[in-house]
């Protein structure tokens, strides 16, 4: 039988009960949300923490939410309400497409999107699609709060800009006229970890892409977006040579390693593969020929 | 601690370790062996029970993070001794080999039932996904749902006329 170490359970009841909780018991003390990442590593014992803080019950950080400029997600929005949002599937299709290959259904019912986040797997899709859109998250502590992008939220595997007595509490994506986006993932088996997935979305002005960002999962140990990538999208006309150009950036700026899932050669094919595929899509949506 | 939810419309009160999984709380503590306890890992899905209607992995969910929930266990789908319609679908549709995933596939289809009264083949497969059947039964069990759904409409579509 597989039960984590002993720890002691709070439940919070506001964002503000949950970082004063968090400000108190310092750093040996983890919020628990969904728990499916969380509390399998807790039997495991690669995660061992005093103290698990249940912030289930905070109702105030479940919605998505729209204004002039941005889409505004709070962090324990479930996977289920991310892959349902009508919202989410017009402004940022690729949403849809990662959620229908994250784990499976009954997982989805409890898995958050910030909690994705901040377990910063290096495998994760949601990392890989904030990365795409460019999201901001919004951090709170006792003293305010700060909105990090996120290359600056995802430290390294596993570890991300939160510190002991904070909580990300918000992702806000910004809304671009013209704008498309898609997510493609290759994976051993139907709701398992990628073996690759990249996402891509692009904003057009008329006939060329004004700009458009890369994410990628699960070939080294940041998901960040890639800067090259930009660069090359910004101001060029869609073609089949850009998003081979842009493939092979990509397969150039990334890390895999040999593991269960494929060789590192196998990885950066798909690298290269899956992000002519997404950007393909995210062009061809921008641009009215594909839903 | 002390925890405090309804289970199967019953309401409990016990006192439990904060590391109690939900999956053994139900079993060892409330003896309520119907919930299946499989993989350990959240990805078999035969201790899935209804967190407020919702199908959740137990084995993946503190007894605590239940406080104050509604839990449905396979115990709780026989009301009056009369068989849910997805239980009765399973038997007359030969849904279990090894009876093993039963649980947790009986509970994901009462829930798809409850949103979806009338699922394809397809939703009835994507919604069951996140559940493993060893024997590979699946034709049957998506046969039996089916057999569930056909009886709730005509029951209901008879209460209408």
């Amino acid at each position: 039988m597989q039960v984590p170490a002993p720890f002691e359970y709070e439940r919070a009841t506001s964002v503000e009960h949950a970082i004063a909780l968090r400000e108190r018991l310092g750093e040996e003390a983890r919020f628990v949300a969904g728990g499916h990442s969380l509390l399998p590593m807790m039997k495991l014992r690669l995660a061992n923490p005093e103290y698990l803080i249940d912030i289930n019950d905070l109702s105030e950080l479940f919605y998505i939410s729209e204004d002039a400029n941005e889409v505004r997600i709070g962090a324990m929005t479930r996977h289920r309400d991310l892959l349902d949002s009508e919202l989410l599937a017009q402004h940022f299709p690729i949403f849809r497409d990662a959620e229908k290959v994250i784990a499976d259904p009954v997982v989805r019912n409890r898995g958050t999107l910030g909690g994705s986040l901040c377990q910063a797997d290096p495998s994760e899709d949601l990392s890989a699609v904030c990365a795409a859109l460019d999201a901001a998250c919004v951090i709170k502590s006792t003293s305010g709060e700060r909105v990090v992008s996120m290359a600056d939220f995802h430290v390294g595997p596993y570890e991300t800009a939160v510190g002991d007595a904070e909580m990300l509490t918000e992702i806000r994506i910004p809304l671009r006229p013209n704008s498309g986006s898609a997510y493609e993932k290759v994976e051993r088996r139907a709701g398992d970890w990628a073996i690759v997935s990249s996402g891509a979305a692009v904003w057009m002005d008329g006939d060329v892409i004004a700009n458009g960002r890369v994410g990628l999962a699960a070939v080294g140990p940041n998901t960040t977006s890639i800067e090259t990538v930009s660069a090359a999208l910004s101001g060029a006309a869609p073609s089949e040579e850009l998003y081979q150009t842009v493939g092979d950036i990509a397969a150039a700026n990334c890390s895999p390693q040999t593991d269960q899932r494929g060789t590192a050669a196998y990885k950066r094919h798909l690298a290269m593969e899956l992000t002519r595929r997404s950007l393909r899509r995210a062009v061809a949506r921008a641009t009215g020929q594909e839903a | 601690m002390q925890v405090n939810m309804t289970v199967n419309g019953q309401e409990v009160s016990e006192e439990i370790e904060p590391r109690h999984l939900l999956v053994h709380f139900i079993r060892d503590q409330l003896g309520l062996t119907g919930t299946h306890w499989g993989c350990d890992t959240s990805n078999c899905g035969t201790c899935v029970v209804l967190i407020d209607g919702e199908p959740v992995k137990s084995c993946s969910t503190l007894a605590a993070m239940a406080g104050g929930h509604q839990i449905t266990t396979v115990e709780g789908l026989e009301v009056d001794g009369e068989l849910d319609p997805v239980q009765e679908g399973f038997m007359n549709c030969h849904g279990l080999q090894c009876g093993f995933c039963t649980p947790g596939m009986m509970l994901t289809a009462r829930a798809l039932l409850n949103k979806n009264p009338d699922p394809s083949e397809a939703v009835i497969r994507e919604a069951i996904s996140g559940q493993i059947c060893r024997c590979t039964g699946y034709s049957t069990i998506v046969r039996s749902i089916h057999w569930a759904a056909n009886k709730e409409t005509k029951v209901s579509l008879g209460s209408a006329s």
